[in-house]
């Protein structure tokens, strides 16, 4: 049976895939399916802080936008943030993790002395002090995250690229004359991506949260822009009477997260039986 | 004998980690200064008494003297003073350690009283409803952002319902400070209405803070007794008569503590960094709170401290864990 | 009847899984008399361990399905499902266990001493009730009790040669030999003076030179204490060496069970004589025997050996009732072996020339 299939007769991983999916379509499409798209950038002070109606279905907020409408295009910030800074975590993590494998020793424990001192604090607090720093932005977000949880995927492949160097057909391609970039690129690499793949699923919910915990503490992007920490910690002087102002972007992130955390589960099942263990 | 080396193998690698740490934390906070002098001189300062303040906060130095300075001042155990509250900075964060501590160790001590007898639950009953939901429930809690949590537990417990206080840490003067732990010092001291107000104050909070923590124990006791439970020894205990209950909660769950034991550091990162949030949530006097502050009053050397006290405290926690570890898995001293 | 000890009678047993029922036991019946040493024989994957992990009530309770039979042991049934209180007076009491592992049948995390103390715990022969209370996290360990079990547990361990007895129970079971393991086994197994102890390859996984003595040790000691022992082996050498009588299984069925000399002297059965014939040292060298060993998911009807048979007939789809060529000397078999007939065992073994 593919892959795919098979990924899709664990129901946990379905309904991952089916939530992500969802919120794929939601942040190319939103402008489409927002009931009142203006609402981005616009305001109704006349209709602030109106509960859920047939009209506003989560309601309105302090500036009477639509809530839903700000949520849909809420998912574009978390995913552009989410696939971009774990893109470039990986980009990173995973070259560092090779090398550091692959030459074992003195390099090896260079690097892995490095990623350990990133690992050595908690990843929002450095996000924090990086995001700080650079000041408020979607783009400092990237940086922040990129920079903070890189080391997981580093680590990650060095316990992978250790275990794989002894290996017969390791040894073998460099026993025919294969240059090092080669043995690392086409041999070793292939063998570590299912790991890969597990840990970015679950990395992409990690990282969603901390970015929406950036945004509440201020550190993400400016307002107007609709980036869901941000709106609970705009609704948070509303409550608890405006309830719905904060629960849906609550909701939201919950459900997104929730959403690569069944994914990463079921990948793992599928895709590495020996990595089952914990998380 | 074998424990003691292990142990200061461990602590060779405390220095090198630490000065690297502060090295980054440093770096980070000076590659697009925010000019602490203009904050300090305040909004209607001349470009001269900037410049002047400048050269006194030795801001006019190259970075390497700087750092040089810092560490100096560090080692002694000067960070500096506090933009914000015109406080030490190294008093300001020592004075607010013992509440975060509070809240950590409270959240911890939920987070295991909770997730490792249900991962063990959902382990034995494993595929039955209750591990159905057990699972749903631990992967549910590990999605849940924590600042969004606490503020819907805060409107339905305290404005809604009434039953805890809203934020800080404790109502009235409370009791003397002797440990810092206001919960215990109220314990030492008899003071039977300041506990009451501490743990009314600290249960929200701490409930928060242990979800996803719980969340992740349920996961790694779960798998570290499926893993045991088919092992040999089981078999032969069963098979022995050792009573089941016994097999499960001393026997199995021992050798599955191990792998959640090295996970407990892992565990007490995420909820001393979940504090950070959960504080400015509920106005706890911790060092997240005054992170989140100077964060906001963009108080370089008050975060550049905060980040390093965390960067220490955690590293003595891994080590805790080392220690811990060679004593329940006595093969690790082989 | 009532001399038998243990009274495995008609036993079918299997295990359901993705792939279907495996039906592992057939119509098992095995009987013990107190005191009596018996091998169980047959080759790896014949159901010796089932058997053994049966009457043990280890096996997993979560697919197992039972289609017939039961098994006594001294009137409790040991399968029901009402009468667990008295299986767990049984269990590790009087009939107490060897495992086939010794390195990873101990707690790794525990010492040997505790796990020799939690074993006396609860089935020292002083302990009135061998049950479970019904709190046993919280149940203490009298005092004169432990005391007394302590000297029973550093003469036992005397006994099976274990040197320095103290220091060992100190030590965690990674900081011992795996001969020494097996010797704590053995004491473990004779410290709550069981009626029958089940001893499942107990020394496959040791070097060679220490298996005889091992053996030796246990035939020696269960002897002198009266408890009947039930030897799981494929090696038949040393079924001959210390056994009283031998019981052969093949595919899940028993096929013969007789005194040993009986056993290797005159085997009835065809797959006994095979066996025989294929040891190194056995007439036919080491000729093996055609064929393979039937799939449990969908086995031969009646008499599971018969597809590799020489003697097979179409009555052989029925499977035959026990029939009796000597004292205790039973075989279901239609068509035995003559045990006087030196040109039969020719035969027998002169098939595969």
């Amino acid at each position: 049976m593919s892959l795919f299939g098979r990924l899709m007769r664990d129901r946990a991983a379905a309904i991952g895939t089916l939530i992500i999916g969802v919120l794929v379509l939601v942040a190319i499409f939103a402008p489409w399916l927002a009931p009142y798209p203006e609402d981005v950038a616009a305001f109704h002070l006349t209709d602030r802080l109106q509960p859920p109606s047939a009209e506003h279905w989560f309601g309105t907020d302090r500036m009477g936008s639509d809530v839903f409408s700000r949520i849909l295009f809420g998912a574009r910030i978390t995913i552009t943030i989410a696939v971009i800074a774990v893109g470039v975590s990986v980009a990173i993590g995973v070259p560092i993790g090779l090398v550091a494998g692959y030459y074992g020793r003195f390099t090896g424990g260079v690097l892995m002395r490095t990623s350990d001192v990133f690992l050595a604090v908690p990843q929002i607090v450095l996000a924090i002090a990086i995001a700080q720093t650079l000041g408020p932005s979607v783009e400092n977000v990237i940086l922040a995250l990129s920079l903070t949880y890189w080391p997981f995927w580093a680590r990650l492949v060095y316990a992978e690229t250790r275990a794989l160097k002894g290996q017969t057909f390791v040894e073998a391609a460099q026993a025919l004359g294969a240059s090092d970039l080669r043995v690392m690129v086409l041999h070793i690499l292939p063998n570590t991506l299912s790991a890969i793949i597990v840990r970015t699923s679950i990395g992409m919910g990690a990282t969603i949260l901390t970015a929406a915990a950036l945004g509440f503490l201020g550190l993400g992007a400016p307002p107007p822009a609709p980036e869901w920490g941000r709106t609970i910690s705009e609704a948070r002087e509303f409550l608890p009477e405006a309830w719905w102002y904060a629960a849906a972007p609550g909701l939201a992130i919950f459900l997104v997260v929730m959403g690569f955390n069944l994914l990463g589960d079921g990948l793992r099942d599928v895709l590495d039986p020996k990595l089952r263990k914990g998380r | 004998m074998r424990r003691v080396e292990l142990v200061l193998s461990r602590l060779v690698w405390f220095v090198p980690t630490l000065l690297g740490l502060i090295i980054v934390v440093f770096l980070i906070s000076n590659v697009v200064p925010t000019d602490p002098a203009r904050i300090v001189a305040g909004e209607n300062a001349t470009q001269a008494q900037i410049d002047a303040l400048r050269e006194q906060m030795g801001l006019n130095e190259p970075l390497i003297v700087q750092f040089g300075i810092y560490l100096r001042d560090l080692v002694t155990g000067d960070m500096g003073r506090s933009l914000y509250t015109q406080r030490e900075i190294s008093s300001d964060l020592l004075h607010r350690l013992p509440a975060t501590l509070e809240l950590t160790f409270a959240a911890m001590i939920l987070a295991i009283g909770l997730g490792v007898p249900l991962g063990v639950i959902s382990a034995i009953r494993r595929n039955s409803l209750t591990d159905q939901i057990l699972r749903l429930l631990s992967i549910s809690g590990l999605a849940v952002a924590s600042f969004w949590l606490a503020m819907e537990l805060q409107m339905y417990f305290s404005t809604r319902l009434g039953w805890t206080p809203l934020n800080g840490r404790i109502s009235g003067f409370g009791p003397e400070n002797i440990t810092g732990f206001v919960v215990i010092d109220s314990i030492l001291q008899g003071d039977w209405a300041s506990l009451k107000s501490a743990l009314s104050h600290l249960i929200l909070p701490a409930i928060t803070l242990s979800l996803p923590a719980a969340a992740t124990l349920v996961r790694f006791t779960r798998a570290g007794v499926l893993e045991v439970v088919n092992s040999n020894f089981v078999l032969y205990e069963t098979a022995m008569g050792f009573p089941r209950s016994l097999i499960v909660w001393k026997y199995v769950l021992r050798n599955a503590l191990i792998s959640t034991v090295t996970q407990i550091g892992l565990v007490f990162g995420t909820l001393f960094a979940g504090a950070v949030v959960v504080e400015a949530v509920f106005d706890w006097p911790g060092l997240g709170t005054y992170a989140v502050q100077s964060i906001l009053q963009s108080d370089t050397k008050a975060i550049l401290g905060f980040s390093i006290l965390v960067g220490v405290v955690f590293i003595v926690i891994n080590l805790l864990v080392d220690i811990v570890h060679t004593f329940i898995d006595p093969r690790v001293l082989k | 009847m009532n001399e038998s000890l243990l009274d495995v009678d008609g036993l079918s047993l299997g295990f359901s899984g993705e792939a279907g029922f495996a039906h592992i036991l057939d119509g098992v019946t095995l009987r013990m008399k107190p005191g009596e040493i018996r091998g169980l024989v047959g080759e790896s994957g014949c159901g010796k361990t089932t058997l053994a992990s049966a009457i043990l009530g280890v096996l997993p309770r979560h697919a197992l399905k039972i289609r017939g039979g039961t098994i006594r042991f001294d009137g409790t049934d040991m399968l029901s499902r009402t009468a667990t209180a008295d299986q767990a007076r049984v269990r590790g009491r009087k009939v107490t266990f060897i495992p086939q592992d010794p390195f990873t049948s101990f707690n790794p995390v525990f010492t040997i001493g505790q796990q020799v103390d939690e074993l006396m715990k609860w089935k020292s022969p002083e302990r009135e009730n061998a049950g479970v209370p019904r709190h046993p996290l919280f149940t203490r360990y009298p005092r004169a009790r432990r005391r007394r079990d302590r000297e029973r547990i550093l003469s036992t361990l005397a006994s099976v040669q274990l040197p320095q007895p103290e220091q060992i129970l100190k030590k965690y079971p990674h900081e011992v030999s795996g001969g020494q393991r097996q010797r704590l086994m053995i004491a473990m197994a004779l410290l709550p003076e069981p009626d029958l102890i089940i001893a499942d390859e107990p020394t496959t996984a040791l070097d060679v030179t220490i298996q005889a003595q091992i053996l030796g040790l246990l035939r020696k000691l269960a002897t002198e204490r009266g408890a009947a022992v039930l030897l799981t082996t494929h090696d038949l050498g040393s079924a001959y060496e210390i056994c009283d009588s031998v019981t052969v299984m093949y595919a899940g069925q028993d096929v013969e069970a007789a005194p040993v000399d009986a056993f290797f002297n005159a085997p009835a059965h065809p797959y006994t004589g095979k066996l025989l014939a294929s040891r190194p040292e056995g007439a036919g060298g080491m000729t093996g025997i055609p064929g393979e060993v039937p799939s449990f998911y969908d086995p031969p009807p009646g008499c599971r050996f018969a597809p590799r048979c020489p003697r097979a007939t179409a009555d052989c789809k029925r499977r035959p009732d026990p029939s009796h060529p000597g004292e205790g000397h039973m075989v279901r078999c239609y068509h035995p072996i003559d045990a006087g007939s030196a040109a039969e065992a020719a035969e027998i073994v002169g098939a595969e020339r």
